[in-house]
C-alpha cells in the first residue's frame, strides 16, 4: 500500500465500518454499486436538516436564505471539481439516469429525427441503453453499437466504422461498471465531434475515482450520482455546455423552472440552471453532494486514485492462480472494479457464501445484460474498491473465494 | 392433525439443528443441491423458468394421485438448488390444498429466510409462489 495514504484516518471517518455482518467485520467491496458516507457527508446533511432548513430560492427570510446560499454554494463546489465554466452548466438531477433521461427527453427530442443514427457502446449501463433505445423507437432512430476487444476496450476501428455514418450522438461510459475499463473520453469525444456528433458521457463510475475535467475532455454532457462519490443518494449531476442547454427545451413543468406563468399569455422559463429543476429539488442532498466532493478533495483525488490502482492490481495478484479463475476486462487502464467468474461455481453461490464471511460482493450481471450476453455469461462476481479498503481486506477475499470454492465443487 | 407439510418442515428443522455453525448448514445444503436429480431435458424448458435476476430455477409439477402434486426443481446455482430441494422435499406430492395454503415457516427455523427474500431475486419466491398456484388450480379443479 501507497505509505502515504491515510488509511487508518480514513476508516475512522466510515461509522459502518465498525459493524460486523454474520460475525465477521465488514468486508465492503460494492462501492460501485453504492458508496458508504464519511462522518463529514452525514454531518453536512445532518447539520442541514436541523439548523438551516427551508424551501430554497424565491424567500425573503434568513432560513430561506441560509438554505438558498448552500445549496448554490454545493453548485459552485461540483462546478468547481469538473471544470466547468459556469454553474449554469450543472444542474441538479436525480442521479445518473436521471440526467441521462433529461437529455434524451429534451436534446433527444429536439435534434433527432426519423433515419438519424446514434451510437452506443456494448459496455453501457442499462441506464445508458434503455433511454436511447424508448427514444429510437418513438422516433424511428437507429442505435449502432460498439463492440469490445477481449480485453473489454472499445474496439476503436468499429468505433470508426460506425462514426462514418455519421451519428448525431454519441454517448458512452467513462468506465465500466461491470469490466472496469476507462475510455479514453478525450480522444473519443474528439473523434465524435470531428463528425458533427454531440457526446455525452456517463460518469457514474469516474467520478468517485479520477479527476474529471469536462473542459480538458471537451464532453458536452457529463453526468454521475452522488452516492457513488460518498454523497447521498436521490442526487446526482448532469453537466452540459451551456450553449447547447439553453437551446434545449424544458422537460419537467412546474415550480424553480418557471419565469412567468399564465393562463392568458403563457408561460415562460427560468433561465440556466434553474430552467431544468422543477419542484422542490433535494437541498439537503445538493448539499451532502457538495460535502462529498469536498471530502474526496480533501483526501486528494490523486491519493485516491493511486491507492484504489493499488488495490485493484492486488486484487489480480492474489485471485488469478485460483484455480479455474477466469477475470472479465483486463483492460490496461482500469479504475476500481475486479470482475471474475470460477469453472463450475455459480456467481450467486460464491457470492452468498462471501457474504457469510462478512465480505460484501456483488454477484449478477450489474445492470449490463447486453454485455453479459455477449460475453455469454450470466453474469459476474464483482469486487469494486473505495477510499477505505485495504490490501488485508483483498486477502479476506481471495482467501473468502478459495474457501467458498472448495466447498462449492 | 398436522398436516404432512408441518410434519416435513419439522424433520427438516430437526436435521439442521445438528449444525453447529453455518458453514455446516451451508455444506448440508450445498449436497442436498448436488444430490437433486437434475430435471428431465423434457422439463428443463422455459416454459418451467422461473427467472430470477441472479439465478434461474425450474419448476414443473405434475398430477399424482389422490389429488397430490408431484413437483420437481432445478437451478443453475447449487445453493438456490439446495433450497429448491427443500421445498420440493415439504411442498411434493402432498394435497393440493394444503400445498395451497401451506406456511412455510422451516426457512425461518433453520435461519435461511432471508433466501426468500425479494432482494435475494434468486427465482425461489416465485418458485414457492408458482407451486402455491399449482397446488390452487388443482384444488379448483377438484
Amino acid at each position: 500500500m501507497s505509505q502515504s495514504f491515510p488509511i487508518d484516518a480514513i476508516r475512522a471517518q466510515f461509522p459502518v465500518l465498525n459493524r460486523e455482518v454474520h460475525g465477521k467485520p465488514l468486508a465492503y467491496f460494492d462501492s460501485a454499486a453504492s458508496a458508504h458516507k464519511p462522518l463529514a457527508v452525514i454531518e453536512a446533511q445532518a447539520k442541514y436538516l436541523a439548523e438551516r432548513h427551508s424551501n430554497i430560492h424565491r424567500g425573503v427570510h434568513a432560513l430561506a436564505q441560509e438554505a438558498t446560499e448552500a445549496y448554490e454554494s454545493a453548485r459552485d463546489t461540483v462546478r468547481a471539481h469538473l471544470n466547468a465554466a459556469s454553474t449554469k452548466e450543472i444542474l441538479f438531477v436525480a442521479g445518473t439516469t436521471d440526467g441521462i433521461n433529461l437529455v434524451a427527453q429534451t436534446w433527444g427530442r429536439a435534434n433527432l429525427n426519423p433515419g438519424d443514427c446514434i451510437m452506443l457502446t456494448r459496455m453501457e449501463h442499462h441506464s445508458n441503453i434503455v433511454p436511447w433505445q424508448m427514444l429510437a423507437e418513438e422516433r424511428g432512430v437507429e442505435v449502432l453499437v460498439v463492440e469490445l476487444n477481449e480485453d473489454g476496450t472499445l474496439d476503436g476501428d468499429m468505433f470508426e466504422v460506425h462514426l462514418a455514418r455519421e451519428p448525431k450522438l454519441v454517448a458512452f461510459t467513462h468506465v465500466s461498471n461491470a469490466l472496469g475499463t476507462v475510455n479514453d473520453v478525450k480522444t473519443w469525444t474528439k473523434r465524435a465531434h470531428d463528425v458533427g456528433a454531440t457526446v455525452l458521457v456517463d460518469g457514474a463510475q469516474a467520478v468517485p475515482h479520477l479527476a474529471v475535467d469536462v473542459h480538458d475532455l471537451d464532453v458536452d454532457f457529463y453526468t454521475f450520482s452522488g452516492h457513488k462519490t460518498y454523497g447521498p443518494t436521490g442526487i446526482g449531476i448532469l453537466y452540459g455546455k451551456e450553449a447547447l442547454l439553453d437551446a434545449m427545451p424544458p422537460w419537467r413543468g412546474g415550480g424553480e423552472m418557471i419565469d412567468t406563468v399564465s393562463f392568458e399569455k403563457g408561460t415562460t422559463f427560468n433561465e440556466l440552471p434553474y430552467k431544468f429543476e422543477a419542484g422542490t429539488p433535494h437541498i439537503s442532498g445538493g448539499i451532502a453532494l457538495g460535502a462529498s466532493l469536498d471530502w474526496m478533495n480533501e483526501v486528494g483525488l490523486a491519493a485516491l486514485t493511486g491507492h484504489e490502482h493499488v488495490l485493484t492490481m492486488h486484487a489480480h495478484d492474489v485471485l488469478a492462480d485460483i484455480d479455474g479463475l477466469t477475470f472479465y476486462g483486463t483492460a490496461p487502464c482500469k479504475a476500481g472494479v475486479v470482475s471474475f467468474l470460477v469453472d463450475g461455481v455459480h456467481p450467486y453461490d460464491l457470492g452468498t457464501l462471501l457474504d457469510q464471511l462478512g465480505i460484501a460482493v456483488r454477484t449478477g450481471h450489474h445492470c449490463t445484460e447486453p454485455l453479459m450476453d455477449k460475453l455469454g455469461i450470466p453474469g459476474t462476481v464483482r469486487a469494486s474498491f473505495g477510499a477505505y479498503n485495504t490490501v488485508e481486506e483483498v486477502d479476506r477475499l481471495a482467501a473468502g473465494v478459495r474457501r467458498a470454492v472448495s466447498m462449492l465443487r | 392433525m398436522a398436516s404432512v407439510i408441518d410434519a416435513r418442515q419439522e424433520e427438516i428443522a430437526e436435521e439442521f439443528a445438528m449444525f453447529g455453525d453455518w458453514m455446516e448448514k451451508y455444506e448440508h445444503i450445498i449436497s442436498l443441491g448436488k444430490e437433486l436429480v437434475p430435471l428431465d431435458d423434457a422439463d428443463r424448458v422455459d416454459d418451467n423458468l422461473i427467472k430470477g435476476c441472479q439465478s434461474r430455477v425450474w419448476l414443473a409439477a405434475k398430477k399424482g394421485v389422490q389429488g397430490h402434486v408431484v413437483f420437481h426443481a432445478d437451478s443453475d446455482a447449487i445453493i438456490t438448488k439446495g433450497l429448491a430441494a427443500l421445498m420440493v422435499r415439504v411442498l411434493s406430492d402432498a394435497p393440493a390444498g394444503d400445498i395451497a395454503k401451506a406456511d412455510l415457516t422451516f426457512l425461518d427455523e433453520i435461519g435461511l429466510h432471508s433466501h426468500l427474500s425479494p432482494t435475494r431475486s434468486n427465482g425461489l419466491q416465485a418458485m414457492v409462489k408458482q407451486m402455491k398456484l399449482y397446488g390452487l388450480a388443482l384444488t379448483a379443479q377438484g
